[in-house]
């Protein structure tokens, strides 16, 4: 607490795009009673304080932290620790904290992969001098310091513990002024738990549901779904059957099949595997190749399952191609076919 | 059977490929009893779970299986038409394929992750299933998920309070 008996509030981000700084202003005018409430001791994004402002305070000093983005540079992980060792509560804040959420995707590839697309085979890359950032760098007026960048992206949880977790990218402004209102009034539910609802998407979504068989799956260019009918059961992938609920389905709302930003939900520990699940028993299929067939019209299903979830999954990122010395298996096709044997 | 792992892949050095399986109740499992009472030879790189109908087979099993040491996974069961309970394995046959695609994506060998049918009656079937996923795995390998994957990241000592960082 400080000396006007205010608790102590810091923000940071790590690897993120901002938004869910942008969304804890969507609160709004509730944005005064947070300020009223607390006293702001650390939020680079919005005031100027500098990390030797946070280094100046005591350990638990701070009362609360949110902290959105996930861990992929060093100055990502020495500000989590730090971070930690001076707040008594540690929120995750938003999908990138809690599973990795876009930078995650990061770990379909490996640092190598990304420098060189990055800043050399990218279309829209103009680097006739092949220049890569570097952690140090000479210049006249002394030397300048990046931060280093890992190969892997990791969550807030799998670098300093977490008390509780926000899911949402970004989080809808209602679960923040729930999880403020919660920690002023000291009703915080036990440490480890997510901020939330507990059913699917499904269950907040208004579309019209039916027994669920298709032929095949759309892109959302390709069909003008009917508005009233469930996405998934027009062939459009929704990620809404296994995915915590929270947002008001917002996207299927607007005739977008739902992302899954909020995350598995409760009791999941592998939000992919679960989508797997999911959506195979929708497929009216049962034949090997009808059954390809129909997964050949869903494009990257990595990419679909684990869009928000790959760092904080099971597996936690791709198999780096040299790994521990040895090499590892000879390239294969990315796209395995069932064997037509299984018919009989 | 005798199989020299290290002639098909030398990075197995003293171990052999540790194989998970997972066996319907009502066919496969059985067919697995009946090749061992039948005195049957295949590679002792099986280490057999049993469970109600394929299913019944959740993709996080796979997946964790992978993760926390197997090598590959095997999936057993009825051939179709004759699930115990009438459409388990065709259920299975749609995750397996939506499961394997996926893990591809993520760097694990298609032939690591396999699906094949025996009714009670059929030893050699099991027999060949667990040879071929077998010889598949000893050529690629071993998978040690946690020492490729996860202690690759790197990890950084906690810092100390002097430390600078470099952007505040
Ligand atoms: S009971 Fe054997 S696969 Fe369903």
């Amino acid at each position: 607490m400080a000396e006007n008996g205010k608790p102590k509030l810091a923000l940071y981000w790590a690897a993120s795009c901002g938004g869910c700084e942008i969304s804890v202003l969507a609160i709004h005018e509730k944005i005064l009673d947070v300020a009223e409430a607390f006293d702001i001791v650390f939020w680079p994004c919005v005031l100027d304080f500098k990390v030797k402002d946070v280094e100046a305070l005591a350990d638990n000093e701070i009362d609360v932290c949110l902290f959105n983005g996930a861990i992929r540079t060093d100055e990502n992980e020495h500000m989590a620790h730090l971070l930690r060792r001076k707040s008594k509560v540690m929120v995750a804040y938003g999908s990138c904290a809690m599973e990795g959420c876009i930078p995650g995707l990061a770990n379909f590839a490996d640092r190598e992969q990304m420098m060189q697309f990055i800043y050399h085979d990218s279309p829209s890359t103009a680097n006739p001098d092949g220049i890569e950032p570097q952690t140090r760098t000479e210049v006249p007026e002394g030397e300048l310091e990046l931060p280093a960048f890992w190969n892997t992206v990791r969550t807030l949880d799998q670098v300093v513990p977490v008390d509780y977790y926000l899911p949402g990218c970004p989080p809808e402004a209602k679960w923040t002024i729930a999880a403020v209102e919660a920690i002023l009034k000291n009703e915080l539910p036990p440490p480890g738990s997510v901020i939330g609802m507990d059913v699917s998407v499904c269950d907040e979504c208004p579309r019209e549901r039916h027994e669920k068989k298709i032929k095949r799956f759309y892109r959302p260019q390709e069909i003008e779904p009917d508005p009233n009918l469930c996405l998934l059961e027009q062939g459009l992938f929704c990620a809404g059957i296994a995915t915590r609920a929270g947002c008001g389905a917002l996207c299927p709302g607007v005739n977008m099949g739902c992302r899954g930003c909020y995350g598995p939900v409760e009791g999941v520990r592998d939000g992919g595997a679960r989508l797997i699940s999911a959506i195979a028993s929708v497929i009216d299929a049962d034949t090997p190749e009808e059954i390809d067939a129909v997964l050949d019209t869903l494009p990257d299903p990595a990419g679909y399952f684990y869009r928000f979830g790959l760092a904080h999954s099971l597996l936690h990122r791709t198999r780096l191609a040299q790994a521990n010395g040895h090499k590892v298996a000879e390239p294969f096709e990315e796209i395995p076919h069932l064997d037509p044997k299984l018919a009989e | 059977m005798q199989i020299d792992y290290n002639a098909l892949n030398p990075a197995w050095g003293a171990r052999k490929p540790v194989i998970i399986g997972f066996l319907c109740n009502w066919c496969s499992y059985n067919a697995a009893d009946l090749a061992g009472t039948s005195r049957m030879s295949y590679p002792p790189t099986l280490r057999d779970i049993r469970i109600m109908c394929t299913g019944r087979l959740d993709p996080t099993f796979v997946i964790k299986a992978l993760r926390d040491g197997a090598d590959g996974v095997l999936v057993m069961g009825c051939h179709p038409g004759q699930c115990h309970y009438q459409e388990g394995n065709y259920k299975a046959m749609r995750r397996f394929a939506l499961l394997r695609r996926t893990l591809a994506q993520l760097g694990v060998h298609p032939d690591r992750v396999q699906l094949a049918w025996a009714s009670a009656a059929e030893a050699p079937n099991f027999v060949e299933a667990v040879t071929n996923i077998t010889e598949a795995v000893a050529r690629l390998g071993p998978l040690e998920w946690h020492d490729t994957v996860e202690d690759i990241a790197p990890r950084t000592p906690v810092p100390s309070m002097t430390e600078e960082v470099a952007h505040g």
